[in-house]
């Protein structure tokens, strides 16, 4: 599938967003001063809008994307639209209750996070839900995106209480390295199993002639490249996947990882373990699209 | 709107003869022109005359080879889409701009709702909808809505344009849910097919596969074996003797 970056854009940057909003409702920030309520709100706006935003980028028609709020009966992309909405709302009147009455009941907080959550799953259903493409079609791949919001929520909490001098308990610190080796070791394991055994469709039962005896394709249906081929039969990451993950790991999860169990938690030590983790998410993304082949390129002749 | 309607009565599509095609491209070229001009916006290509065409169709004939040595057969496959009964494309989409009709089973595109996402064409399992590079909306077979209800054609032209084109009759229209209906006949003597009914669509369209061939003792003389046992004679026996003589 072809990497759109603002796809890739999109569902990191929203994730992270949406993972630290998640931290944000649950207490995971003391607020000293309550102007610190509106910088952590206008960040995780600024991260969650920029996302969403930057997912209109690719449309067609970026003027109707109000129309894609109506159809959340059937569609992952319309709750994904609908419930990013709601969780914006939550996050707004969250933190008006923290500023002008106080902290929240707790049920309020545990119902936010879980609308942030819910979100984040939904944008990773837009993709395993499709059946045509394998890959995503996996139940881990849900857990893959929800994981990485959440470990990418905490390290930003911990840049957070490194840029207010908060002290940072043992245990947070514990915390953020569990959720960012656990984010990537299910990583590691989605990229072993899912769609490993194709989706099932072969060119015999594409074009109904296995009867005949085995299937070549031998002249494509047109004699430059079209949609399809561009939108669905992206190829040039599956010749670099191991190294690409190698790049993914290391930026996303083993550098981090490093950078917060030695560096004590400074500003500049949290902020660029924060930055490399999602340089590596970023490649992650990216090879999430790029590598996952699409039932359509069983036409083209590809084995799938 | 995007949620799939109950399933209609009425279930009107193709069946493609594949023992027939010949893969003459009219059924994609008459495809283009029609609806270039019909429902919706223009069908338009990019770079037209330059270094990179491309552009939106809504039916391309793909070509493959079946079978090995002797038995190997090329078969011309055109590909367009099946309308399918639990159409993908129509619940993932977010807006409601691609919807199954409920009378009468054909799956289209309101061009003025759709966003242009690209969601539907990603679930589609066999590439039946393209993108137009110009209007920003995606495009897919209509099953000609515009021809087949038309009352200003006369009767003939109220097919799909492909169906009307196909110089060698390999395209068939009419209500497969009809068990008595001639392409339901067709589908029934022929052993028509789904394509890819691991996938749960549930399509409409049905494709006939080609016959088998006739048994070894039937097929015709080989022209390696008439040219082997050709005696010439007459004018031929003395050109064939003169030429001899020269060396």
């Amino acid at each position: 599938m072809r990497p759109a970056w603002s796809i890739i854009f999109f569902t990191s940057i929203s994730g992270l967003g949406f993972g630290l909003a998640a931290w944000v409702v649950l207490g995971f920030i003391d607020f000293v001063h309550p102007q610190q309520i509106f910088g952590v709100g206008g960040l995780v706006m600024l991260l969650i809008g920029a996302g969403l935003l930057s997912s209109t980028l690719h449309l067609g028609h970026p003027e109707r994307a109000w129309r894609a709020l109506s159809q959340w009966r059937s569609s992952w992309l319309s709750r994904e639209g609908v419930l990013a909405v709601l969780a914006m709302l939550a996050l707004a009147g969250w933190g008006w209750h923290v500023f002008a009455i106080g902290t929240p009941p707790l049920w309020a907080n545990i119902a936010s996070a879980l609308l942030m959550a819910v979100t984040v799953y939904a944008t990773s259903m837009i993709y395993a839900s499709l059946k045509t493409v394998a890959r995503w079609h996996h139940p881990l791949t849900p857990i893959c995106y929800l994981m990485f919001a959440a470990a990418g929520g905490l390290l930003a909490i911990l840049w957070l209480q490194a840029f207010w001098g908060q002290g940072q308990s043992d245990a947070f610190e514990l915390a953020v390295l569990l959720a960012l080796a656990s984010a990537w070791g299910i990583k590691l394991v989605w990229w072993q199993i899912a769609g490993a055994n194709g989706s099932g469709s072969t060119l015999a039962s594409a074009t109904g002639l296995a009867g005949l005896g085995e299937v070549r394709s031998i002249m494509p249906p047109h004699t430059s490249e079209n949609y399809l081929q561009h939108e669905m039969g992206f190829v040039i990451a599956r010749k670099h996947t191991s190294r690409l993950r190698l790049i993914a790991l290391g930026l996303g999860g083993i550098l981090p990882c490093l950078l917060v169990i030695m560096d004590g938690g400074s500003t500049m030590g949290i902020g660029l373990a924060l930055l490399l983790h999602m340089a590596g998410v970023f490649v992650e993304r990216w090879l999430f699209f790029a590598e996952a082949k699409h039932t359509v390129s069983i036409y083209y002749g590809h084995q799938h | 709107m995007t949620s799939l309607p109950e399933p209609s009565a009425i279930k009107l599509g193709l069946v493609i003869d594949l023992d027939i095609c010949v893969g003459c491209q009219a059924c994609v070229v008459n495809c283009k022109e029609w609806n270039t001009s019909g429902y919706g916006a223009p069908l338009s290509d990019s770079d037209a005359y330059g270094a990179k065409p491309s552009g939106a169709w809504l039916n391309r004939v793909h070509a493959f080879e079946a079978g090995t040595g002797a038995d190997a057969k090329v078969v011309h496959f055109p590909k367009s889409c099946l309308h399918c009964e639990d159409a993908p494309c129509v619940t993932v989409c977010p807006t409601g701009a691609s919807f199954k009709r409920s009378e009468d089973g054909i799956v289209l595109v309101n061009e003025d709702w759709c966003i242009g996402c690209g969601l539907c064409a990603w679930s589609c399992p066999y590439g039946a909808r393209e993108m137009d590079p110009a209007e920003g909306v995606m495009k897919k077979c209509t099953l000609c809505v515009d021809r087949i209800y038309n009352e200003n054609l006369p009767s003939e032209d109220q097919v799909p344009a492909c169906v009307r084109t196909c110089p060698t009759n390999a395209r068939h229209y009419g209500d497969l849910g009809d068990p008595n209906s001639e392409v339901s006949l067709l589908v029934a003597a022929r052993g028509g097919v789904d394509l890819m009914p691991e996938q749960n669509t549930k399509p409409v369209n049905k494709y006939l596969p080609p016959r088998p061939r006739r048994a070894a003792n039937d097929t015709p003389m080989s022209l390696l074996a008439m040219a082997d046992e050709a005696t010439p004679s007459g004018f031929w026996k003395w050109v064939d003797s003169t030429l001899e003589k020269l060396g």
